[in-house]
């Protein structure tokens, strides 16, 4: 028992200084960050940003230039047998050998990660079922849509009862459906194991983690939950209002409303008004939106809050770190 | 070691199911059937005064099976898995490089033998229908396989390297057929400059590939001659064993 508490204490991801130069340039610089077990993580970040050179460096593809990471405690450098057993990783991509069959290759897999024979078959029948592969099990991975590889991917990081999945942009160039199956499957992989998930799509973090990495030209610029993302950023959100009001009584109102800071007023089609107000920090304008327009008798077609978006935030925290600079 | 049987076993997988291993093997079975039929017209009416397997690689045929296919058998080996990504997935497993690499080398240099086995059905051919070759020198067969082996380990390690270095299969097929020619042409070396006594001569003579398969397919075996092969075997398995390493210092 006490063993077992000593092992939850045991971050399962972390990352301290780590740095890897190439030759002729920096993919990441001196990042540091825990990870929880249990948790669900998502790295964010544009392309280029040094995710993938990130997880290759913890799944121990490559070393690093410096700095130190420990998966489950083991060092990915000395260790790295012991943490690839931990880690069921997905590369960007997912590669696969098309010529195997499903189950064939997710066998091959499991016995490659070192299971023994009816281990593996244990297994295999498990992450089959786990990700819906029961009716293609027998078919080429060649001759599969690009929605059932992934799952193969993914059945392929589960194969070996990993601790910790790593998965490199496991949405990438699937259809919306084929995604929304995907992030379902993650979501459900969560509950038992720590995925570490990159992307560089905000609202599928938001979807799919607890926690996000914001990783920037190699830095990281914010770790944080996503609540607390959502409270940082929501905060500045515009409300977006379609009102058909006289335009000068409407022009009133929204300069003698305190909690507005400022507004921009352009006709849309008919006697509609296009608003869109920024509020003072902390302020949501739309309950008071809605009870003017009611109290004059305005009609209101649309009343939103514009949602941030990933240009936004690096935006935003570019900038602040700019500010903070000078 | 289980990993590397389970690699081992995938690298067959890899050419007895696919196409492109039947191919092979049906492009050697050609050459060497051609080789047959040479022999067979040159033999015809006449006696015949050495074994049957040195008339073999009196062929330039067979040479050519010998600097053809290793090239065709190893260029997938790690090119095609660089070039398609599965190289990222293998290499993030709990296997070593050395286990890599010999699981590699292994696939290819069974794979490349068992497409010679018909080879040996050739002499019991010949007995069977032949007016006065009642003998079969089984030593000489034995050696002649042993031989194949050990060429076959030599130039397929150039491949695994060969491959090992690049993410294109053509350009790892022609890096091998190069190289393996290289070492085929030295064998001249002692034909084209003169005889003399010195050391010259008798460095050359000994890396004279076509006489080491003399002397094999005649059933004699020479240590000095299997050091040669299995060290020049074993550095390039090591050179390619740096070239999978070099990912983590590049």
């Amino acid at each position: 028992m006490g063993e077992e508490s000593a092992q939850n204490e045991i971050p399962m991801i972390e990352v301290k200084g780590l740095t890897k130069r190439f030759k002729k340039r920096t993919a990441v610089e001196d990042l540091n960050f825990t990870v929880g077990r249990g948790k669900v993580v998502g790295f964010l970040g544009p392309n280029g940003a040094g995710k993938t050179s990130t997880m290759r460096m913890l799944s121990c593809y490559m070393p690093a230039t410096s700095g130190t990471a420990r998966v489950g405690g083991y060092n990915v450098y000395t260790n790295p047998d012991e943490v690839r057993r931990k880690i069921g990783y997905m590369p960007e991509n997912n590669p696969l050998h098309v010529d195997m069959r499903v189950r064939e290759y997710l066998k091959f897999r499991a016995r490659l990660k070192g299971m023994r024979v009816q281990d593996s078959r244990r297994r295999v029948d498990y992450v089959t079922d786990v990700c819906g592969l029961g009716d293609v099990q027998r078919k080429l991975i060649g001759h599969l849509s690009k929605g059932y590889r992934q799952r193969v991917g993914l059945a392929d990081a589960l194969v070996h009862e990993p601790e910790l999945m790593i998965l490199d942009e496991p949405t990438i160039g699937l259809d919306p459906h084929q995604i929304r199956t995907v992030r379902k499957l993650i979501k459900e992989l969560g509950k038992t194991y720590t995925v570490l998930v990159s992307s560089h799509i905000l609202s599928e973090i938001e979807m799919t983690c607890d926690e996000v990495i914001i990783i920037h030209q190699g830095r990281i610029i914010e770790a944080e939950s996503v609540e607390g993302l959502h409270a940082k950023m929501s905060s500045e959100r515009q409300v977006i209002a379609e009102i058909a009001a006289p335009r000068e009584e409407l022009m009133d109102y929204l300069e003698h409303t305190g909690e507005i800071e400022h507004f921009d007023v352009q006709p849309a089609d008919g006697e509609f008004l296009n608003c869109a107000l920024t509020p003072r920090a902390g302020f949501d304008l739309r309950p008071q939106v809605f009870q003017i327009a009611r109290e004059k008798g305005w009609q209101l077609r649309e009343l939103t809050r514009t949602r941030h978006s990933l240009e936004d935030i690096f935006m935003r925290v570019t900038r602040r770190d700019e500010e903070d600079g000078f | 070691m289980r990993p590397y049987i389970t690699l081992v076993r995938r690298e067959l997988s890899g050419f007895y199911v696919s196409l492109t291993g039947y191919l092979i093997i049906g492009a050697i079975q050609f050459l060497l059937g051609l080789c047959f039929v040479i022999i067979l017209q040159a033999l015809d009416g006449k006696p015949f005064d050495m074994p049957v397997t040195e008339a073999f690689f009196n062929n330039g045929l067979f040479w050519l099976i010998l600097l053809l296919a290793p090239p065709v058998i190893t260029m997938r080996s790690f090119a095609h898995e660089k070039f398609s990504g599965t190289y990222e997935t293998l290499m993030t497993t709990p296997v070593s490089d050395g286990q890599v690499v010999m699981a590699k080398f292994t696939g290819a240099l069974i794979f490349f033998l068992s497409a010679w086995l018909p080879l040996i059905a050739y002499p019991f051919i010949l007995r069977e229908y032949s007016v006065d070759l009642t003998d079969l020198d089984l030593g000489a067969l034995g050696g002649t396989m042993i031989g194949l082996l050990l060429y076959g380990g030599l130039y397929l390690s150039i491949g695994c390297f060969a491959s090992a270095m690049t993410r294109s299969q053509i350009i790892a097929a022609m890096n091998t057929f190069v190289l393996g020619l290289g070492f085929f042409l030295a064998s001249f070396l002692h034909h084209i400059i003169p005889v003399k006594p010195g050391w010259q001569s008798v460095v050359f003579h000994h890396i004279s590939q076509i006489e080491h398969m003399r002397d094999f397919s005649r059933g004699m075996l020479d240590i000095r001659q299997i050091i040669f092969y299995l060290s020049l075997t074993v550095l390039f398995l090591f050179l390619t064993h740096k070239a999978v390493e070099s990912r983590r210092w590049k």
